[in-house]
């Protein structure tokens, strides 16, 4: 059995879920062997002891001022460190946007084979194969790796965080004094999309297409509606790349080929006509409503659920229902 | 100011993908292939620095001689000359060490700044611009939608969950680029005629080490099946939490 190493990710103390899904398979793949969790950051030890019940036996936590905000040098040299010093043959971490920017540091460092965005990994013969989605979602790929090194970013969403284990794990914390050259490339600052849940990361997305209109002319009260829903929901607002290129809706938003690829347990797309490069970045979803007035539109072809009908009708009707059953549970 | 652009060609956006016979990789009749949509912002943007500072922009591919017209597009765009890269890769860390060896000899080592799209449409992999970063122990910044640069340091936004943040770096790094960054230019009729007078040298790069990670079989994802058309809003949601119990 592998020993494995698990990154977890924090920002402004909390962790974010995809690592502890991360710390979830890692704990399966070692198979009652050792996992150990890197914690990089500041004033964050506290939260070390919890990821135990996720099945980390070992915390290893550096925490210093300098590394508060995400410094790609010094997380790699901290992560490539603790990976050699318990002979950790496994990486894994969330495949966000720290996860996606750390893991190739440590693959070139490693000497490790990567896999970007696994949605699934098994053990198969002594050999671990993943799953993971190419071209944007129209294709499916099985990669192996052949490295003694394995490195897996795992998409979020993928894997179910497990609180399956009950022990408590070995904490080392660290005061690592970092140098010069590590904070080359340390962020500066943050400039945060005020409160907004980001599309990715989202259990809910409700995303708007062309059939919105546009939002500085007369379809300003279907953007305002999409919105609710979304707040309504709890959900992200998504786009399609046609209202994210006519400068509606910003790219941060947008679901599909040049955008990014989701899989929500709920995606209601609106207006969204369902073409084959936004097909691909929502399918799976686990259930997807459409709501177009044009009952031939593609986007019908994936649905679970649809509404043949125009936005301006159906979106308030939508809202006052949500509601209603959203304040029950 | 010296710079490199890495270029991949990527299937059509808008192109339907059939896998290929050996279920490896897909059945490319019939696909249009294009400059990969986050290279053409990493060279929009290099660009944009040879024309405010000076010097030469060097696009760098790796693949077969299908290659050659999206690079003489890049070319027609404005950057100087090309390399294409012929070699046996199979993943991201090959793809990195190849285009390394062909800067350095190109550079005799680091130029002023490596440009790259975030990721490649085709296998996604968001790996080789890092990689690269590290083979030649220089700064990268993923996912840049803007860039600001003295031409001694820049300052760059990358996207990140919910916001962006800021760094800066000082030259010579590597930047691979997201969507917002720039709008690509269309070429010219007089680029596209200097175009074709532009080197693309051939360099036949081996590999030194064994591929780590290997594709074994690529499939189409599982097909969703049509659902039911509901005729109000009140039904849906009913269904949404009694039946698909999402909600």
């Amino acid at each position: 059995m592998p020993i494995v190493l698990v990154f977890i990710e924090q920002r402004d103390g909390k962790i974010k879920r995809a690592s502890l899904e991360a710390l979830s398979k890692g704990a399966e793949l070692a198979q009652g062997g050792k996992v150990v969790a890197v914690l990089i950051g500041n004033n964050i030890s506290a939260l070390a002891e919890n990821l135990g019940k996720y099945g980390a036996t070992k915390v290893a936590v550096f925490e210093h001022e300098l590394l508060a905000r995400y410094a790609p040098t010094a997380f790699a040299k901290l992560v490539v460190k603790v990976t050699k010093e318990e002979a950790a043959t496994l990486v894994l971490l969330a495949a966000t946007a720290m996860g996606k920017d750390l893991a190739p540091r440590l693959g070139a460092r490693l000497g490790a084979g990567v896999v970007s965005d696994a949605i699934d990994i098994k053990e198969d013969n002594g050999k671990l194969i993943a799953k993971r989605y190419a071209y944007s979602g129209k294709a499916i790929a099985t990669v192996a790796l052949e490295s003694e090194m394995k490195i897996f970013s795992i998409r979020p969403n993928s894997f179910p965080v497990k609180e399956s284990h009950s022990g408590t794990p070995e904490i080392v914390v660290s005061n690592y004094n970092p140098e010069t050259a590590d904070l080359r490339d340390v962020v500066k600052e943050i400039v945060a999309s005020a409160g907004k849940l980001d599309v990715a990361e989202a259990d809910i997305v409700v995303s708007g297409g062309r059939g919105l209109r546009d939002p500085k002319g007369d379809g300003k009260q279907n953007w305002e509606n999409l919105e609710r829903l979304a707040q309504v929901l709890g959900g992200a607002v998504g786009a399609s790349r046609a209202v994210v290129d006519a400068h509606w809706r910003p790219h941060s938003e947008q679901v599909g080929q040049t955008g990014k690829v989701v899989s929500p347990k709920l995606y209601i797309a609106c207006g969204i006509s369902g073409a084959v490069q936004h097909l691909a970045g929502m399918s799976s979803s686990k259930v997807i409503v459409a709501i177009n007035k044009d009952k031939d539109a593609p986007i019908f072809q994936v649905a679970d659920y649809g509404i043949v009908g125009t936005v301006e009708e159906v979106l308030p009707q939508l809202i006052e229902e949500f509601k209603k059953v959203v304040s029950h549970n | 100011m010296n710079l490199a652009v890495c270029l991949n060609q990527v299937p059509d956006t808008s192109a339907r993908i059939k896998i290929a016979p050996d279920g490896k990789g897909i059945d490319s009749a019939g696909v249009t292939y294009v400059i990969n949509p986050y290279d053409e912002f990493a060279l929009e943007e290099a660009l944009k620095l040879k024309e405010k500072f000076g010097g030469l922009v060097t696009v760098f591919s790796v693949g077969d001689d299908s290659f050659q017209q999206n690079i003489r597009k890049a070319l027609a765009m404005g950057a100087d000359k090309a390399v294409l890269i012929k070699s046996p890769i199979k993943d991201a860390g090959d793809v990195a060490y190849v285009l390394s060896e062909a800067i350095k000899a190109h550079f005799g080592g680091m130029p002023d700044a490596i440009f790259l799209g975030k990721e490649s449409t085709d296998f996604n992999d968001a790996q080789v611009g890092a990689m690269l970063a590290e083979i030649f122990d220089v700064p990268c910044v993923s996912v840049v939608v803007a860039l600001e640069t003295d031409g001694k340091t820049a300052r760059l936004e990358r996207e990140i969950e919910g916001g962006k943040e800021i760094i800066e770096v000082a030259f010579p790094f590597v930047l691979t680029a997201q969507k917002g960054l720039n709008m690509p230019r269309v070429p010219n009729m007089k680029g596209i005629m200097a175009a074709k007078s532009k080197p693309i040298e051939i360099q036949e790069i081996p590999l030194k080490a064994a591929s780590k990670s290997i594709v074994l079989n690529l499939d189409k994802p599982p097909q969703k099946q049509a659902g039911k058309i509901v005729a109000s809003a009140a039904e849906l949601v009913n269904l949404l939490h009694t039946e698909a119990k999402v909600i």
